[in-house]
């Protein structure tokens, strides 16, 4: 298949890690990997903040990157639900009947990447080998707006090697929130800290999420705490191996 | 007699307020249990619900058609109650319900009324209103006594008091009950609020309550409750003086089928409430024999006339989102410097108050959804929160340091190449402020204005030399 890859701006500035795992994933799957040079932001950071009148071009931007995509995989579960639950009212307000046709033709071919192996691939086991004690701290997003269920678990446990562990309130948002870390600096520490409490009693050697924001909230606490935890993305424990295969 | 009121008026900004709430630690241990114990009883009994998701399509498909129609059903709601012998005012706003209401009270001769647990007189401040009349209320569901002799106000909608534990009520009762022998068994603090409102139930001649819902079909009012007290207060006094929001309005008695089984699941967890009370006009058999409802307006036409914020109006004020709320479960309801706290508060009080005064509100949430996911009327409150941003961000313009980074960012993001420079600009701009850390990675322990909200508690990692797409072009097209 040919995979078009929409990185998101974060993670191609902050987490670039995740995306060559994607990219490796994918390819050692038989698929064909593209990246289109144009794609900066989906602009979930302004719409959410209030910015509406500056998410509304990045819309174009994006349907003009991907236009024509045969699938289009994106390692972050909030920028997938940024686009599934508001670009079409995005659209709308913009007034563009082209442009509204365009998204309603390209969102059902975006994919979150965990979801993109289970639900579009059907796949659990992606050949990856990850001998760490780990936890999986599920994403508002993925959970509530994407509807992952237990994708990225059963992507999980068909790891060879991994020691999967469950994490308590495991549904409980971690206090990321975009903006809100900022603007609600106390008591997005106070939900941090239950969410990291429950990290360190699993006693965990890394916990993983599909999505980087998230875990670089959960990373910059657990470090601050020099607690020798580490965060990691979903896609780099499945691009591991052994080098066997 | 009660203590500071919760005006979003003169209310300190959220991240202030939340602030000072999360110092009191009794307080937030109070709330996590309150809400850690409702929750798991929701879960428990919405679990045993097989159609529990049709339900909830349900519930919003009558409100929502009630909204859409709203105006014909108010008035066949008007036809029905006064052809039933009751008698319908109607105020524009809180101050001409509150007038409405002290005149009604002032024509009995009394200068006592009885109450049954009501937001919307919490909404309208209708105590102090009747206090400054010279009429006294007295409140007489069991939370909002605890609140009213605490000099208090209300943390949440169903359970006003969950921010109190048993030792705090205890306390407050034996100080102004004057029973200093009282004992703290739950069974004490009962009997000693059954003794303490026998006596007013008996005495009192006017009752006040509010509404769960107005049944347009018949003209009646239901209320329902869990300790009984609500019944005595409808069936013991010779007047009873309603007040609603005319969001209230259902309209056929048919459409109870499903509000009353998602309504007690979603707040207390209860598969039925214990007291349902359904009453219309007057009757002289029994029960008051004169009844006055007063349907009040108070913003509610501007919530209805925005399409977007229209579904707020939906809320059957059951609370589950406020229980379900990570932001609530650190801070409790008074953060929220009003009456409706937690998510509903945050979309709800900016709507019926002028925006300016609960500018932080929509902010007041991680948008994680979790409200979304237990509303029993499916009101996607992270969308209305969005859409409320969104005009906080167009009244406060562009000046002020936000709203220009942001901009900025916009204009980085519309432009490949603006934004690969941003990428090198920030590498260098962070550089002064990393440091190695034992395994020779980089971080940021503090950052400057705004964003040292981050760095309180949470490190940053430094940028990576190099970003996705440099590796990428790097790697070349052929793969390898």
């Amino acid at each position: 298949m040919r995979v078009s890859l929409f990185i998101t701006c974060y993670n191609d500035t902050l987490f670039p890690e995740t995306g060559k795992a994607v990219v490796r994933v994918l390819e050692r799957l038989g698929h064909t990997v593209e990246f289109p040079a144009g794609q900066t932001c989906c602009g979930q950071m302004h719409w959410n903040t209030g910015y509406q009148a500056e998410a509304l071009p990045l819309l174009s931007r994006f349907v003009a990157q991907f236009k024509g995509a045969e699938v289009v995989v994106v390692p972050s579960s909030s920028c997938v639900a940024m686009m599934r639950d508001h670009y079409p009212k995005m659209a709308e307000q913009l007034n563009d009947a082209a442009l509204k046709r365009e998204v309603e033709e390209l969102l059902p071919k975006v994919f979150e990447f965990s979801e993109f192996l289970t639900k579009r691939l059907g796949l659990e086991d992606v050949g990856a080998y990850y001998p760490h004690r780990v936890t999986y701290h599920a994403s508002c997003h993925g959970l509530r707006n994407l509807g992952l269920g237990d994708g990225p678990l059963r992507l999980l446990r068909a790891v060879r090697g991994i020691d999967l562990v469950e994490l308590q309130g495991v549904e409980q948002c971690c206090g990321f929130g975009g903006t809100f870390a900022v603007k609600n600096a106390e008591v997005s520490s106070a939900m941090l800290a239950e969410k990291t409490t429950a990290i360190l009693n699993t006693r965990a050697e890394a916990c993983t999420a599909c999505d980087n924001s998230c875990l670089m909230h959960l990373q910059g606490a657990l470090h601050r705490q020099r607690t020798g935890v580490e965060t990691v993305h979903l896609a780099e424990i499945l691009a591991s191996d052994d080098g066997t295969r | 007699m009660s203590g500071t009121a919760l005006d979003p008026r003169t209310a300190p900004v959220f991240p202030m307020a939340a602030r000072s709430a999360m110092g009191d630690t009794q307080l937030r241990k109070n709330v996590r249990h309150a809400t850690d114990v409702i929750q798991g009883k929701r879960a428990r009994v919405v679990g045993e619900m097989p159609d529990w998701q049709e339900l909830r399509e349900a519930g919003k498909r009558i409100r929502q058609h009630t909204m859409a129609h709203l105006d014909v059903y108010l008035e066949e709601f008007e036809r029905n109650c006064t052809k039933a012998g009751g008698v319908v005012h109607w105020a524009r706003d809180a101050a001409e319900a509150r007038r409405i209401i002290v005149d009604l009270v002032k024509a009995t001769g009394s200068d006592e009324v009885i109450k049954i647990k009501s937001m919307t007189t919490e909404e309208i401040q209708l105590n102090p209103a009747l206090e400054a009349a010279g009429i006294h209320p007295f409140e007489t569901d069991l939370a909002e006594l605890i609140i009213q002799l605490g000099e208090d106000q209300p943390s949440h909608i169903v359970v006003p008091a969950l921010h109190k534990n048993r030792q705090q009520i205890r306390e407050i009762f034996r100080t102004k009950m004057n029973l200093p022998e009282l004992g703290e068994r739950p069974q004490d603090l009962a009997d000693a609020a059954r003794m303490f409102l026998r006596e007013k139930f008996l005495r009192v001649k006017t009752g006040v309550s509010g509404a769960n819902f107005l049944i347009a079909e018949t003209g009646g009012v239901c209320v329902v409750e869990s300790e009984g007290n609500g019944r005595m207060c409808l069936t013991l006094p010779e007047t009873l003086i309603t007040v609603a929001g005319i969001d209230k309005v259902v309209p056929r008695f048919q459409d109870l089928e499903v509000l009353l089984q998602v309504l007690p699941r979603s707040a207390t967890g209860e598969r039925m409430n214990p007291y349902n009370s359904i009453w219309t006009g007057v009757d002289a058999a029994d029960g008051p024999k004169a009844f006055h409802i007063v349907l009040m307006d108070n913003a509610r036409t501007e919530i209805l006339a925005d399409a977007e914020g229209r579904q707020t109006l939906n809320c059957i004020r059951c609370g589950a989102c406020q229980n379900a709320c990570p932001v609530y479960r650190q801070t409790g309801g008074h953060a929220y410097g009003s009456v409706y706290a937690g998510p509903i508060g945050a979309i709800l009080t900016p709507q019926l108050m002028e925006m300016e005064h609960a500018q932080s509100l929509p902010y007041a949430s991680s948008l994680c959804g979790a409200c979304y996911e237990v509303c029993p009327v499916k009101i996607n409150i992270p969308e209305v929160l969005i859409h409320l941003r969104n005009k906080v961000v167009e009244q406060n313009g562009m000046r002020n340091v936000e709203a220009l980074a942001m901009r900025a960012m916009g204009m980085i993001f519309q432009s490949e190449r603006r934004f690969r420079a941003a990428q090198r600009m920030g590498r260098i701009a962070e550089s002064p402020l990393v440091r190695k850390d034992g395994q020779g990675q980089g971080w940021i322990g503090w950052l400057p204005g705004l964003l040292g909200g981050w760095t309180q508690v949470r490190d940053l990692q430094s940028m990576p030399k190099e970003t996705f797409r440099d590796w990428w072009e790097k790697r070349g097209t052929d793969g390898k």
